[in-house]
């Protein structure tokens, strides 16, 4: 309720800035100056995609009860005996995106211990310590991808050889592949966590070394007016 | 250049576009659930039940990865793994744990089955629905 109203008081601000400026701006429009007050009054003219220049909204609840989820349906019976995630994330270390838990050092730090077999709960996991750097041709940090996380949530053949082939130079990879849901993509960007602007740096960690340039595009090699 | 006339009609058009752009922006965003929540709903519309909503965060804390995706068999593909009804009461998929034993029975019907109807098979909050331009239909359906 206090969003539309001030909403609505912001829009009310804004259009009387707006007319006062329009009248000043009007006796100097014949020079030629425009002001933003006067694109704003022209807007009725003009497309309207030119008005606006608005931070994205920023997700207000983002672990909200099932109840409130929008995809659980709040009249059925089931849906409010379901546990809310926030009361399940209690003391668990937290991110900022995805679940806004963070899963691994959960288990790092032994706040959570969920079971390695479903019916044996002292079983542990085959974990291997082995990072992987992967170069990267962009100016973009190279890619450590460390086994020891993967390892203490999946086994080995969730991953090899399907996804990846067990071998040095012989997997492909790319963004665009990850971010329509292939390699990495497969887990990241659905279920472990997302691919946004705050996690580029978790799998690009490890920095170019210091003589590193950017490789010279052959349209910037070739080009007669350099 | 702004006579009087035009003047009051133009700005009756601007100040009425600007309020209802404003209260469209200040409409709250509909769906604010956990990350990595799978709707499957291959099924169950046809059926008359309601779509069931998994939540991969309620079971991560109990369990890893490797439980359900390397012993019991799951895809990594949401709507991937053809789950009936039939299957979980034969022990397999969800009737692996779901069986009285491990985790609540299957007569829960509406703990699972508690989506909104009609909501396509998807996975919350992935990385291709948030692409601003939708991907190839053929690298995305397999």
């Amino acid at each position: 309720m206090s969003q539309y109203m001030k909403s609505f008081v912001g829009a009310v601000a804004l259009t009387m800035v707006a007319s006062t400026s329009a009248v000043a701006g009007s006796g100097v429009s014949g020079a030629g100056a425009v002001s933003a007050a006067q694109l704003l009054w022209m807007s009725a003219d003009v497309s309207s995609a030119n008005i606006f220049n608005r931070n994205l909204k920023k997700e207000k609840d983002p672990n909200a009860p099932p109840p409130e989820s929008g995809y659980h349906d709040p009249e059925n019976d089931g849906t409010h005996i379901l546990q809310p995630p926030k009361e399940a994330y209690v003391g668990l270390p937290t991110t900022e995106f995805g679940n806004h838990v963070d899963w691994v050092k959960a288990i790092d730090q032994d706040k959570l211990s969920p079971r390695w077999d479903r019916f044996d709960s002292s079983e542990e996991p085959f974990v291997m310590d082995l990072d992987i750097v992967r170069e990267v041709k962009a100016s973009v940090p190279d890619v450590v991808f460390p086994h020891r996380q993967h390892t203490e949530w999946l086994a080995c053949a969730n991953c090899h050889p399907a996804i990846f082939v067990p071998q040095k130079g012989a997997n492909q990879i790319n963004m665009s592949a990850i971010l329509l849901g292939q390699k990495c993509g497969v887990c990241h960007g659905k279920v472990s966590f997302p691919i946004t602007t705050k996690t580029c740096t978790k799998c690009h960690s490890k920095p170019k070394p210091e003589d590193w340039s950017p490789p010279l595009s052959d349209a910037t090699l070739k080009n007669p007016w350099r | 250049m702004f006579c009087n006339a035009e003047h009051s009609f133009k700005w009756k058009y601007a100040l009425l576009g600007l309020l209802a752009g404003m209260f469209v922006f200040a409409l709250p965003p509909t769906a604010k659930a956990e990350y990595a929540d799978v709707i499957i709903n291959n099924y169950a519309d046809a059926a008359g039940m309601r779509p069931v909503v998994f939540p991969h965060w309620f079971h991560r804390v109990r369990f890893r990865c490797k439980v359900c995706h390397a012993d019991l068999g799951f895809q990594f593909k949401a709507g991937g793994n053809k789950i009936t009804m039939a299957k979980i009461i034969d022990g397999k998929f969800c009737g692996a744990c779901h069986n009285g034993e491990i985790a609540w029975s299957v007569e829960n019907c509406n703990m699972c089955h508690s989506g909104i109807p009609g909501t396509p098979t998807h996975i919350h909050g992935s990385t291709v629905q948030r692409l601003v331009a939708p991907p190839y239909k053929a690298l995305n359906s397999k």
